[in-house]
């Protein structure tokens, strides 16, 4: 099977190729599994969190062209309701299928809450709105635990559950026709799927009415409004939207982590979410993935790699991984920024800006 | 076909804003005897009201037909589908230009060329009356020519227009009745040739 004969295949039946795709996906798992251990495949299960997250926020700001600097407090509202309803806590263990369509509920009625008082705030002031709606909700958290202890306050609460689906655990290995599949993948397989339904959902908005209606708002808001869009609707839609994908990814990510405090939901996360969705390409899906599985990946490998190349180099280790690790993706970002301003992998029809036919 | 002229800050494009309930406004709006100035901006289109907005306000980064498609926005449901279709061809028949340039990006369009799609994706949502802000602004003088031809032949095709401009002779020259603005208030108002004749309106808004 040389290259030549499967480009050729691909032309032929794009089928073909969704079906290597999708063979690719399913043994990935498998593969870092076994060649570079656990925790790379927790790293791959998290760009996978990552990655929802980016396209609910690209609902917000690459559709829509709202800039939200608070995005992570959806996330940290669907992982609090998580955490509440399934751990000993409150001595609550609802099922995972009731929790995170409550949570995405949830998050998206905070979203309308943060939508309604900005909807007349645009660029800069919106951001800074956003961003102390972010930084209110996690202060919130950290300081619940008086004078009626619901969030734990900074200690955080542990011992959430686990991930149930048909009285399987996630966190137990299972055997499937033999092959025993580790919970980590039993993880990934899951959060792959629901990222594979918050990926179709965002294209079918995308082409949709309302979809058109964003990229309206997000040209011109007054010409919108003369086209007969009802702006403040449709901007409290895609706030709404965007908040529910980051609620259903936080209750995901409380019960993988089995643990969530309000340290999770820094000002630090909403940043690095807007990181992957500008680095990626703003209101393209494809490139948001790449963007999210790239933010999430490379400071990974700068963690694990640092030492050993500088080992290698210099015979010593010079400077603390943990620090390079930040310079170097600092310098990532500002390079990406310089040489493709647009993003990884931008949206085909920036290129029709040069005026071709 | 109606103008209202004036200097610089006399009002006008407030007084567009505030029919177009796009700023608030104090009294009563009416159009084709029905109150309108309790209605919000984006149900006017459906009452037959659109508007061609200041500074052109095309979607840059869409392209030619798109921004068309766009002003039909509210023409939903699959039965005006066909009269859709039908709308945008008209409005390529009216803007040659813009039919040949239909898969272009709006924002790589000459301002002239911004200018008729403003006025073609208005016209999309089928208005009875066009609200035109200032669409001689930044113009070159030969794309004021053309785009006025244009809304001379939107006039004619049964489409009233109230236009809001600062070229006086210009306006009034193709409108049958116009208004000046001063500081806010209507000071003069008559048929467009008995405007052009007055020594005042002469005097301070023709240079003569």
């Amino acid at each position: 099977m040389n290259g030549a004969w499967m480009a050729q295949r691909w032309q032929r039946n794009p089928r073909f190729g969704l079906v290597l795709i999708a063979l690719a996906l399913v043994a990935l798992p498998f593969v870092v599994g076994a060649g570079l251990g656990n925790t790379w495949l927790r790293v791959l299960d998290f760009a996978l969190l990552y990655a929802m997250l980016a396209l609910g926020l690209n609902i917000v700001v690459g559709f829509a062209g709202l800039l939200d600097l608070g995005y992570i407090a959806f996330y940290a509202v669907g992982a609090y309701i998580y955490a509440l309803l399934a751990s000993p806590h409150f001595g609550l263990h609802w099922p995972v299928w009731a929790i995170l369509p409550l949570g995405a509920l949830v998050a998206c009625g905070f979203g309308v809450v943060l939508g309604a008082p900005t909807l007349r705030l645009r660029g800069d002031y919106l951001a800074i709105v956003t961003l102390g709606f972010g930084e209110i909700v996690r202060i919130f958290m950290n300081n619940l635990n008086a004078p009626v202890n619901i969030t734990n306050g900074p200690k955080g609460i542990a011992g959430i559950d686990p991930i149930q689906i048909g009285g399987h655990a996630l966190t137990q290995p299972l055997e499937f026709f033999g092959v025993t599949v580790p919970g980590l993948a039993l993880t990934y397989y899951l959060f792959l799927g629901l990222t594979l339904l918050v990926m179709l959902a965002g294209l079918r908005l995308q082409d949709s009415r309302i979809g058109r209606a964003w990229v309206a708002i997000r040209e011109d808001e007054v010409a919108a409004k003369a086209c007969g869009i009802n702006t403040r609707n449709v901007k409290l839609l895609a706030f709404a939207m965007g908040a529910s994908f980051g609620g259903v990814a936080g209750g995901l990510f409380a019960s993988f982590q089995e643990f969530v405090s309000p340290e999770s939901f820094s000002l630090m996360e909403s940043v690095m979410v807007l990181c992957m969705v500008v680095l990626g390409g703003m209101g393209h899906i494809p490139g948001v993935i790449l963007g999210a599985l790239t933010l999430t990946v490379l400071p990974e490998a700068f963690r694990h790699g640092a030492g050993p190349v500088q080992q290698a180099l210099f015979g010593q280790v010079l400077v603390d991984p943990e620090n390079l690790r930040m310079l170097l993706f600092g310098l990532a970002l500002v390079a990406v920024m310089l040489y493709r301003p647009s993003g990884l992998w931008p949206e085909p029809r920036h290129r029709l800006e040069l005026g071709a036919k | 076909m109606v103008c209202l002229i004036g200097a610089n800050g006399a009002g006008k494009t407030s007084t567009l804003k505030a029919l177009a309930r796009m700023i608030p406004a104090a009294g009563e709006i009416r159009y084709a005897g029905r109150r309108i100035d309790g209605l919000p901006c984006h149900a006017l289109i459906g009452q037959g009201l659109a508007l061609a907005p200041e500074g052109r306000g095309v979607f840059a980064r869409l392209s030619v037909a798109e921004n068309l498609a766009m002003g039909a926005y509210h023409r939903a449901g699959h039965d005006e589908r066909a009269a859709v279709a039908e709308d945008e061809a008209r409005i390529y028949g009216l803007f040659p230009r813009l039919a040949e340039r239909r898969r272009q990006l709006a924002g790589t369009l000459s301002g002239g060329e911004q200018q008729m799609l403003a006025i073609g994706r208005a016209l999309m949502g089928r208005p009875r009356l066009l609200l035109l802000d200032e669409p001689s602004m930044g113009l070159a003088p030969l794309m004021v020519q053309a785009v006025f031809d244009v809304i001379r032949r939107v006039a004619q095709s049964g489409v009233t227009i109230l236009l809001v401009e600062q070229n006086a002779r210009l306006a009034l020259a193709v409108c049958n009745r116009g208004y000046v603005m001063e500081s806010g208030t209507i000071t003069l108002a008559g048929s467009a040739a008995d405007l052009l004749a007055d020594p005042r309106v002469r005097a301070a808004y023709l240079g003569e």
